[in-house]
């Protein structure tokens, strides 16, 4: 018997108290949980508040602006960083960087993880953003490019589009969600909370999170 | 589970000395205490916080009452996504899979990302012997491995380590495994989380091999989950070209919907934050994004057998927050090391001696390293009755009886050191069987009350080490009641 079909046996005794005949849907899952919290229904000025809020509680730095603005506002933040590089994803649209002094990168799987290391920021968009949380999911779409372009470069720039892509909780976002692609949560700059128990931000992510809620 | 911790001394002792240590008790009481707060503050923010905790508890028992066809739907699905599927019925051989594993990509080191089931398999140290460095990346990680050090808290190994003894540990050992630390080098924490990222940037970079665990396996899409804070996960999951994944087989939950519930439980539970900074989600592996080599290790380990205790199984539900040791009066004043394991505290005290048996010293010590306060148990996002199974197996200790060992059903003795309990409730059973009996010992005691001892002498005397022993009365309850018809006369 190999160690699969010895483990699968060992389960199987394990739970010879739970009738043959029942099936998993057989026990229940009360589902009484909210989808959203807060009280009644949110315009989505107030959740794109919220979402402002929640993501400047875990110190990412929020902007807001709109799509005629999104060029300037994105060139005087690169120059305030004192960004002279950028790593971009594949599909992110050229239009944006158009008013930055910046040496552009585009990510190829060519780029290797010492070359990103070398880059002072990444800019993206992003698949979801969460209000309750405080939460940027990206999924890989062109615009977004591979997990290791947000991770390595110390200064993320992550562009999320107001309303479109933001829902109010974490149930919303998952009914987005697709479970096929690599997907990343982001809430607030990558932070720790090893040393007696209080969090401090900027371990190994990006030090620094700056996210532009760009509305029209 | 590991060998590190073979030959640890009984609970009780262990303890005893733990509480001793001045600075330790202050480390742990400042860390617990900020953290229990917190989290009390993030819970109250859901008012559907008890809907949540109801729905976590029966997706888990659902998922383990039908654990067999989620693991098999779990590897079809990981399997039709491009990973490899391996299953290690223990410890060793998980750590023979990991092994053999790393050695084919022909590395000599591996990038670890914290997990709970390779800490519990020793697989570092397996690693070890066979020229294979395993370089751990969680901050507090690496502080109990530069330190060559235990864990003691499921979350945050390195709980007993005040900001000072980080320095200290950062400043004398990191020039030994890579990139010293900073010259003046304080104890403020920004700094030494600093120094953590310049000592490990290099060793990502280079990493060819990850290691990880996961929090939660869909069955239903094969796709994983690891919940991190530092960015050092995804580190390890993105950049090599390898990825070794091993998960106990309670971690399954079977539907993408699932998560919904545990992404709102755990991150409150663990760390008080709304969110955790990081959440990685991958199902097998994608062209062109991260590694292009995926294997899972299923591991059992112990936990069928755990799955074969009626009682005891609801421990599988466990998802690893660390409520429970925050809140514990007994870990905050006896630390994790007392528990000689890597799972301490009161999820701890009910995981390990069902995962290892009952039959070591220290195993058959922990089910009584509990005030049976029950402050585990409110804390719980997944409701674990851990009283309840702290009083079974404290019963299955004095008792005995039928278990589940390593797949196989045996009877257990009841173990030598609760003779004399034994024998004090066989006498008990008798007098009470006995009224007159009964009557004569009561005079007795009542007569003889005044020269009654303090302590109790023989086996009885460490009882009464901590605790008064009750005043007998001028006379007893009955001979009251006969005397006077309950005040009547």
């Amino acid at each position: 018997m190999n160690s699969r079909e010895r483990v699968l046996a060992r389960v199987r005794r394990a739970l010879a108290d739970v009738p043959r005949e029942e099936r998993p849907r057989d026990f229940p899952v009360p589902r009484d949980y909210l989808r959203r919290h807060g009280d009644g229904e949110r315009s989505a000025a107030r959740t794109a508040a919220l979402l402002a809020g929640n993501l400047a509680d875990y110190r990412a730095v929020v902007h807001r602006t709109s799509t005629a603005g999104l060029p300037g506002l994105l060139a005087r933040l690169l120059a305030e960083h004192g960004s002279r590089s950028v790593v971009l994803p594949p599909g992110l649209p050229p239009e944006w960087l158009a008013a930055a002094d910046v040496t552009v990168v585009r990510d190829r799987e060519t780029v290797t993880p010492a070359e990103l290391d070398a880059v002072d920021t990444v800019v993206t968009g992003c698949a979801v953003a969460i209000a309750e949380t405080g939460t940027l999911v990206l999924d890989g779409g062109p615009d977004q490019g591979r997990r290791r372009i947000t991770l390595v470069p110390d200064h993320h720039l992550c562009v999320v589009r107001v309303p479109g892509q933001v829902v109010d909780s974490v149930p919303q976002a998952l009914e987005r969600l697709d479970p096929a692609r690599p997907l990343t949560w982001i809430s607030g700059p990558s932070a720790t909370s090893d040393i007696e128990l209080d969090r401090v931000e900027g371990v190994h992510g990006p030090r620094t999170l700056e996210v532009i809620l760009v509305e029209d | 589970m590991s060998g590190t911790y073979l030959g640890m001394p009984a609970f009780p002792k262990a303890a005893r000395e733990a509480v001793h240590d001045q600075t330790l008790r202050g480390n742990l009481r400042h860390a617990t205490r900020t953290i229990r707060d917190k989290r009390a503050r993030a819970v109250a923010e859901l008012e559907d916080w008890p809907a949540l905790r109801a729905a976590g508890r029966a997706v888990k028992d659902r998922t383990l009452r039908h654990l067999d066809r989620y693991l098999v739907q779990l590897e079809e699905a990981v399997t039709a996504a491009g990973g490899i599927v391996h299953w290690a019925a223990d410890a060793d051989e998980a750590n023979r899979i990991v092994t053999h594993l790393v050695k084919a990509t022909g590395e000599s080191e591996v990038v670890k990302v914290k997990s709970m089931a390779t800490q519990e398999i020793g697989l570092n140290e397996a690693l070890e012997a066979e020229g294979i460095r395993a370089y751990e990346t969680d901050l507090a990680e690496l502080i109990v491995q530069l330190g060559e050090d235990r864990p003691s808290h499921i979350l945050v190994p390195a709980i007993h380590r005040n900001r000072g003894e980080i320095r200290d540990i950062f400043a004398r050992t990191m020039g030994e495994w890579g990139r010293p630390a900073p010259d003046g080098l304080t104890d403020s924490p920004a700094e030494l989380a600093e120094a953590a990222r310049l000592h490990l940037r290099e060793k990502f970079l280079r990493a060819k091999v990850g290691i990880s665990g996961a929090n939660f396996m869909v069955a239903e899409t094969g796709t994983l989950v690891v919940v991190e804070s530092e960015g050092n996960g995804r580190m390890c999951l993105t950049l090599p070209e390898t990825l070794i994944s091993v998960v106990g087989i309670e971690k399954v939950v079977p539907t993408w919907q699932d998560l919904e519930v545990f992404l709102q439980l755990l991150p409150r539970s663990s760390t008080a934050e709304r969110m955790n900074p990081y959440t990685s989600t991958w199902t097998g592996t994608t062209d062109g994004d991260g590694p292009q080599t995926f294997h899972l290790v299923l591991l059992d380990n112990g936990r069928t057998d755990t799955l074969a205790d009626e009682v005891g199984r609801q421990a599988l539900r466990c998802i690893r927050c660390s409520a429970c040791l925050n809140v514990c009066p007994v870990y905050e004043r006896a630390g994790g090391h007392a528990y000689g394991s890597v799972y301490p505290g009161p999820i701890g005290a009910i995981l390990s001696p069902q995962l290892r048996g009952t039959q070591t010293e220290i195993d058959a010590s922990l089910p009584y390293a509990s005030s049976l306060c029950g402050a585990c148990y409110e804390v719980c996002p997944v409701a674990i009755d851990i009283p309840e199974v702290l009083v079974h197996l404290r019963e299955r200790v004095v008792e005995g009886g039928e278990v589940t060992r390593r797949g196989v059903r045996v009877t257990l003795k009841p173990a030598k050191g609760h003779a004399a309990e034994r024998a004090a409730m066989r006498a008990a059973r008798w007098t009470l069987d006995h009224p007159g009996a009964l009557r004569a010992g009561q005079r007795l005691a009542a007569r003889t009350r005044r020269v009654h001892p303090q302590r109790l002498p023989g086996p009885g005397r460490a009882w009464s080490d901590t605790r008064a022993l009750p005043e007998v009365p001028e006379e007893s309850f009955r001979h009251w009641w006969q005397r006077t018809r309950g005040g009547a006369r």
